[in-house]
């Protein structure tokens, strides 16, 4: 029944994602092809879909399989799926959180971890501007990207240092957006 | 407005805006969450970040499901996840029935390919924020150079080592630290 089988295949990737989407996304692979719910080429296109549609990838390759083998109700099944584990371990941690930060050893892991995190972060970012500028299938540098993150970043940063209240995050991606539009489509 | 439906409704509005994977969303939410609408602290915003890149699931369903409980319990917590689900559930339901051919449509390419410089500098400023109210002590700084360094080479040579061997190396080398400064100080006592 591809009801239970939605449901069973998106708790497994819901419950084994780590490390955000893009470390999901070979086991967002395995199982879409396991069930063959997708071929190979339409799963790759559904992933730069998900890419550049709003919302977490993994929410909406859900939504899309689910809705593409069992119509909307497939698509809330599978939707539910992938987020209800991490929606009850946050829970389950929040719970119990208050006990669990007076730990010692948990502190010494959390002192740890944060510097690691904001590495793992301060690498993607950097590495997605350079991936940005650099055109891999003509192996060239794309200097129109280059002066479009250099200007974004003066505006961005500089208007926050500026004044109080400078270009939120949203008005950012609203401005490239915009950009985007008016450099590449001339 | 009742803190459940503005929960909903701020969760709808950071779902809408969230590309490319869950980190360049931590600077929207620092932004709403924690800066217009102090629902938390930056410390909370740092554990939440932790607590997320090591649970599974989505980065932000973790977030929308930590922030909810804690400003609406149960359903709070409900309420924004739903909420920052449901805006890529609408859109992807409408692809899927009536846009065939979605990333031809050319503007929406163009578009696409400035939300991605954006979502860049969103995630670079997210770590920079990380970084100014981190505790700078040697270990710290050791691990968060030891991390970057070595996710830059995972992505620039495509190994498949997943960022979770990373963490799980720095948890321990941490507990490793704590564990040698206790074993220290009981030897002084003694």
């Amino acid at each position: 029944m591809i009801y239970l089988d939605l449901l069973i295949g998106f708790l497994e990737v819901g419950l084994f994602s780590f490390g955000g989407a893009y470390a999901a996304i070979p086991l967002i692979r395995d199982v879409v092809l396991a069930h063959r719910w997708l071929d190979d080429e339409m799963l790759s296109y559904m992933i730069a879909v998900s890419e550049s549609t709003p919302g977490p990838i993994m929410v909406n390759l859900a939504t899309y399989v689910g809705s593409n083998k069992g119509g909307f109700l497939g698509a809330v099944i599978a939707t539910t799926a992938v987020m209800l584990p991490a929606f009850l371990i946050i829970l389950f941690i929040m719970i119990l959180a208050k006990s669990l930060l007076k730990n010692p050893y948990v502190q010494a892991t959390l002192r740890g971890l944060k510097p690691c995190v904001i590495g793992v972060i301060l690498a993607t970012g950097v590495y997605m501007i350079l991936g940005n500028c650099y055109v891999k299938a003509e192996s060239r540098v794309d200097i129109t990207a280059i002066l479009i993150t250099c200007g974004i970043a003066v505006i961005y940063f500089g208007s926050r240092k500026a004044v109080k209240k400078g270009l939120s995050p949203i008005g950012l991606i609203c401005l490239a957006a915009i950009v985007g539009v008016a450099v590449y489509g001339i | 407005m009742p803190i459940l439906m503005e929960l909903f409704l701020t969760f709808a509005k950071i779902g809408l805006f969230t590309f490319g994977g869950g980190y360049a969303m931590l600077s929207i939410i620092e932004n709403i969450c924690v800066e217009q609408k102090n629902w938390i602290t930056h410390d909370e915003m740092m554990n939440i970040t932790v607590i997320a890149e090591s649970t599974p699931g989505p980065i932000a369903i973790n977030c929308a499901t930590y922030v909810g409980y804690k400003k609406g319990k149960l359903p709070g917590a409900i309420l924004a996840t739903l909420g920052v689900a449901l805006p890529s559930f609408v859109i992807i339901f409408a692809i899927s029935m009536f846009l065939e051919g979605f990333l031809e449509i050319t503007w929406i390419a163009h578009a696409f390919q400035g939300i991605k410089i954006a979502v860049g500098i969103l995630i670079l400023d997210a770590a920079i924020k990380m970084i100014k109210k981190m505790k700078k002590k040697p270990l710290q700084i050791g691990i968060l150079l030891a991390s970057f360094a070595v996710i830059m080479l995972i992505n620039v040579l495509k190994l498949h080592v997943s960022s979770i061997l990373v963490m799980l190396t720095a948890a321990l080398v941490s507990v490793a630290f704590f564990l040698a400064e206790k074993g220290r100080r009981k030897e002084g006592q003694a």
